[in-house]
């Protein structure tokens, strides 16, 4: 049987500088699969997800600034099956490019009607989608002039721990997206392809809002059982 | 087969948006067990924006680190399952961690299951220390190294 390629960024990546301290140096311990995936179930029903939590533009009593997007795909497995009932959790900026975190000190205003975090649960076809605005691109202290492309960061938690997830969704066209590490540390365009959505008419909504669509493909317990390949 | 969607560094910002209310109690009984620790890096300085995530098969629990890289969760043992002791799995996230990392907390009071688990026997002699909790006062101390001669073990999952 074969298996679903694997386009992870390596630990380190010079380039992005906060990883030369933080990647672990010796080889991860590989064993085998089944000894990772005794889990009956989702394990994280403790995290509070109510269905209004999919719409950042209602989480306060003013609309946000910006322009008023969709985003929603599929959750699926390496078969393209959908993986139903997987918690997706979503962070970013708001339109000004600024995190309601306090530890964002860029000086770009806070908007009062936006947080800027969002939860939903898959649907039976593992389909998830968020109301929300187009997020900001940022600086960052990296190098020199340093942006990221305007980004939402994406927690995804399938069935399993092998099916944990945490990356970024970037938009399509963005100038700053050839120039970013942490996108250029995936190392196949391919792979950082992935990471791009794409404007769907489909899901726009006329008179209302952009829409972007963006699949997720999980690794996890429904996946091929990998053999040991040594 | 679809390519898997690549991981990316859960970068400094999500302070606001993933610790959920009473995260760190997996077992908010009575009886619950403090594990805490430190999130350090290669120069042993500690990790101040990593996200902990402790997980059993019926127990889930998430904390943050704080400015010392310090958290701490609370839990209960696990029963042994088959062969394999009595252990917490353990994930790491941080700003500078591309992916996230895998590792597992055994239990400083079960010598002999810890001796039969495959797990730890699959680990190098010399690290298998790195996996097990130290009992102090109160609380089971859990450390993880990202890099160094105290590296943690970090498992492919
Ligand atoms: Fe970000």
């Amino acid at each position: 049987m074969s298996e679903a390629i694997d386009f992870d960024p390596p630990f380190l990546h010079p380039d992005y500088r906060s990883t030369v301290l933080r990647a672990p140096q010796r080889p991860l311990v590989r064993l085998p699969r089944e000894w990772f995936h005794r889990s009956t179930g989702p394990v994280f029903g403790r995290i509070p997800v109510s269905p209004s939590d999919s719409d950042l533009t209602r989480q306060h009593p003013g609309e946000p600034q910006g322009q008023r997007i969709i985003v929603s795909g599929r959750v699926v497995d390496s078969d393209g099956r959908g993986v139903r009932g997987a918690l997706v959790e979503i962070w970013q900026t708001n339109a000004a490019g600024r995190y309601l975190d306090p530890a964002d000190q860029h000086p770009a205003p806070l908007d009062p009607n936006f947080t800027g975090a969002g939860r939903c649960l898959t649907d039976e076809e593992g389909r998830y989608r968020f109301v929300t605005i187009q997020p900001g691109a940022y600086p960052w202290r990296n190098h020199h002039n340093a942006w990221r492309p305007a980004h939402i960061h994406f927690s995804l938690f399938g069935p399993d721990l092998g099916s944990r997830l945490i990356t970024q969704m970037y938009f399509p066209g963005d100038p700053l997206i050839p120039l970013d590490p942490i996108l250029q540390s995936v190392p196949d365009p391919h792979g950082r392809q992935l990471l791009v959505c794409d404007f769907d008419l489909e899901t726009t909504v006329p008179e209302w809002a952009l829409g972007y669509r963006w699949d997720i493909v999980l690794r996890g317990s429904n996946a091929t059982p990998m053999e040991d390949r040594d | 087969m679809p390519p898997f969607t690549p991981s990316q560094t859960v970068g400094p910002f999500f302070g606001f948006a993933l610790p959920f209310p009473d995260g760190e109690r997996a077992d908010p009984g009575e009886g619950a067990l403090r594990v805490e620790g430190q999130l350090l890096d290669g120069a042993g300085e500690p990790v101040s924006d990593g996200l902990i995530e402790v997980l059993a098969p019926d127990q889930f629990a998430r904390c943050r680190t704080d400015p010392e890289g310090a958290f701490h969760v609370w839990v209960r043992k696990p029963a042994a399952e088959g062969d394999q002791a009595p252990h917490l799995d353990v994930i790491v996230f941080a700003r500078g961690l591309l992916k996230h990392l895998v590792t597992r907390l055994y239990f400083p009071d079960e010598p002999e299951a810890n001796a039969a688990d495959p797990v730890l026997q699959a680990v190098e002699p010399t690290r298998r220390h790195t996996l097990v909790a130290r009992a102090e006062p109160g609380a089971l101390r859990f450390d993880i190294h990202l890099q160094g001669p105290e590296e943690t073990v970090f498992f492919a999952v």
